[in-house]
């Protein structure tokens, strides 16, 4: 008797500390046409025409559907991701994401780094993909410094994101494998990564949020004998990927929850601005590596792969390829590897040799100058962007000539792939619903820095 | 190289770095030129993002405009053609205020969310302007100039005022 008390006492401060206000999944009446047709993911029915109120379902009474809160803390949801569904039975008709829950406001705290200490905070951003991110970063900052880049710092670079690539969609084949009840893939997805995250460690000194791509080249070279690890990490993925192939491309119950769920077309893609792997399931061949090169990628082999129907299944095989076709470029970077300096040379974006600090007065200045105030970029703004595991990850960066960025802007990939989540929902189940988060391979700190 | 022949009212072609094209813009010219240009083959809205030049106030744009204390800015991209578009909306000084590409590029709802939660400018015709990153009843917008960095008290429900 006493407990029920408590309950009811504790239930209504729940209510309102977990309230998101008008951030939530409001009823079908208390919902502007415009906002429907988002949460009903009626992407080209906006092309100017007038929203038709009885296709979107407006009358139906709120008796006959019900409004469902999953998560934050959903294991399915890859982090905080807080997901609200209008349920008919099971089939899902309208839904919102409710996000923010990991926001650390990291484009201000950007704005209060030196140049230098930068990379260390964009790389916990995707924290699956440190290195693009750094990467991303970097070429922002040396477009506007206008410096060039040692050819083997390229190399080294392209290397470690292929690399990187790899551990993250090991890293979504694990955890998309658990989502539909396949733990077997689980534990081999971390396995495999664990060799690249060692690799990463012996290399940086750090397995995750590296700080290792800087602004002027790369951190460190890479290690004695490092083309032996390579050399066995490809070896082992080219003799593991096959086995994933047969543990899950030719189950039954795995294809059933995968084939012609959540299909998305390419003019939906497009029109929500998703990019991708997830753009290149429905048969657009965008990657950026490809039609935009940056670092080194023009001149190396690699097939774009794409998908043909937009559904769950296109985007798992596409994945899979994607690490046999990084593999082949981590090969050609191993057989090509340039010699020389690994960073650049330009004393003032780059701090003299250690060896050289107690010899040379000019040496001390530059290494006190850089590690105090930090360079000074020139006035100006720049776009670029990389192709990261999960699309076009963009920095839009603006500098007034001081030693911090006075704008950095991160176009996160999981962000604007996130809002195509509503459109691939609708019609289908709950049990879907998770697959489809899971293919979708959103990483919530790449989505709310 | 601009791909449009005839620019819109307020709209100043400038050199973009990192972009094919680039243009500032008075709100009033900032949709027909995103308009043209998605009419011209650019398929994609990637970015859209704010910019808050408090520090600069006299900072350089081209002569016919006057540089406003918000900007908003949109990089749009263009598949078939291989190449990207900056727009620089000069959005307003102390009520930054722009229209809405919700009805051109349905993808950019998420992006203009946020660039209200964070700088405060108002989209018009957005389909629901709440805040998407923070809380609801926070106060301010994080990433203007004036908005204090470090040494704020942390604004959570259970300790807020009552």
């Amino acid at each position: 008797m006493r407990s029920e008390v408590r309950e009811v006492e504790r239930l209504e401060p729940l209510v309102v500390e977990t309230s998101e206000g008008s951030q939530e999944l409001a009823p079908r009446r208390a919902t502007s046409p415009g906002a429907l047709a988002v949460e009903t993911g009626s992407v080209l029915r906006l092309d100017g025409v007038t929203l038709d109120s009885a296709s979107l379902d407006v009358e139906r009474p709120d008796d006959e559907t019900m409004i469902v809160n999953m998560g934050p803390v959903h294991p399915s949801t890859h982090g905080v991701l807080r997901l609200m569904l209008e349920l008919d039975g099971e089939v899902v008709l309208r839904s919102k994401t409710v996000i923010g829950y990991l926001h650390t406001g990291m484009e201000k705290t950007g704005e209060n780094l030196s140049y230098v200490q930068g990379a260390t905070n964009v790389t916990r951003m995707d924290y699956l993909a440190p290195i693009l991110n750094e990467l991303n970063y970097s070429l922002a900052v040396e477009a506007l410094l206008g410096i060039e880049i040692p050819e083997r710092a390229t190399w080294i670079r392209m290397m470690m994101s292929e690399l990187n690539r790899v551990s993250s969609h090991l890293i979504w084949m694990a955890t998309n494998g658990m989502d539909i009840g396949s733990t077997s893939a689980m534990i081999y997805g971390f396995r495999e990564r664990e060799l690249i995250l060692a690799f990463f460690e012996k290399t940086a000194g750090l397995r995750m949020n590296l700080n290792y791509v800087r602004p002027g080249g790369v951190a460190a070279d890479l290690p004695d004998g490092w083309e032996d690890d390579v050399v066995a990490i490809c070896d082992n993925l080219e003799r593991r990927l096959p086995e994933y192939d047969e543990l899950l491309t030719g189950q039954p119950i795995f294809r059933q929850r995968m084939e012609g769920v959540a299909v998305i077309s390419a003019e939906e893609a497009i029109a929500l601005g998703v990019t991708g792997p997830v753009l290149r399931s429905t048969g657009v061949a965008w990657d950026l590596r490809r039609t935009m090169p940056y670092l080194a990628y023009d001149q190396v082999d690699f097939d774009v792969i794409v998908g043909t129907y937009g559904d769950n299944f296109d985007r798992y095989a596409l994945r899979l390829n994607e690490m046999y076709e990084s593999v082949r470029i981590i090969r050609q970077c191993l057989e090509r590897m340039p010699s020389g300096d690994y960073r650049s040379q330009d004393p003032k974006v780059t701090p003299p040799p250690r060896a050289r600090i107690g010899a040379s007065m000019e040496a001390l200045i530059h290494h006190f100058k850089l590690f105090t105030e930090g360079f000074h970029v020139p006035r100006g703004e720049v776009y670029s962007a990389v192709e990261s595991p999960r699309g076009e990850l963009g920095c839009y960066l603006v500098s007034d000539d001081g030693p911090r960025p006075y704008r950095l802007h991160v176009r996160t990939p999981s962000f604007a792939n996130l809002h195509a989540l509503p459109l691939m929902l609708r019609g289908g189940t709950v049990a879907d619903a998770v697959t489809v988060i899971s293919t979708l391979d959103p990483v919530m700190g790449d989505v709310d820095r | 190289m601009s791909s449009l022949e005839n620019l819109p009212d307020g709209v100043v072609e400038v050199a973009g770095l990192g972009a094919a094209e680039a243009y500032v813009t008075e709100p009033s010219g900032y949709v027909a030129l995103v308009s043209a240009l998605k009419d011209s083959g650019y398929e994609m809205c990637v970015d859209l993002c704010g910019v808050d030049y408090l520090e600069h106030p006299g900072r350089e744009v081209p002569d016919a405009l006057r540089a406003t204390r918000f900007e908003v800015v949109v990089t749009l991209l263009s598949l078939s053609r291989r190449q990207r578009a900056r727009v620089r909306v000069l959005a307003g000084d102390d009520e930054p205020r722009v229209d809405s590409l919700f009805s051109l590029y349905p993808g950019v709802e998420g992006f203009e969310r946020e660039t209200y939660d964070l700088f405060g400018v108002v989209f018009d015709g957005h389909p629901e302007l709440t805040r998407i990153l923070l809380p609801e009843e926070w106060e301010g917008h994080p990433l203007r100039k004036d908005y204090g960095l470090g040494r704020v008290p942390v604004q959570f429900k259970e300790t807020a005022p009552q």
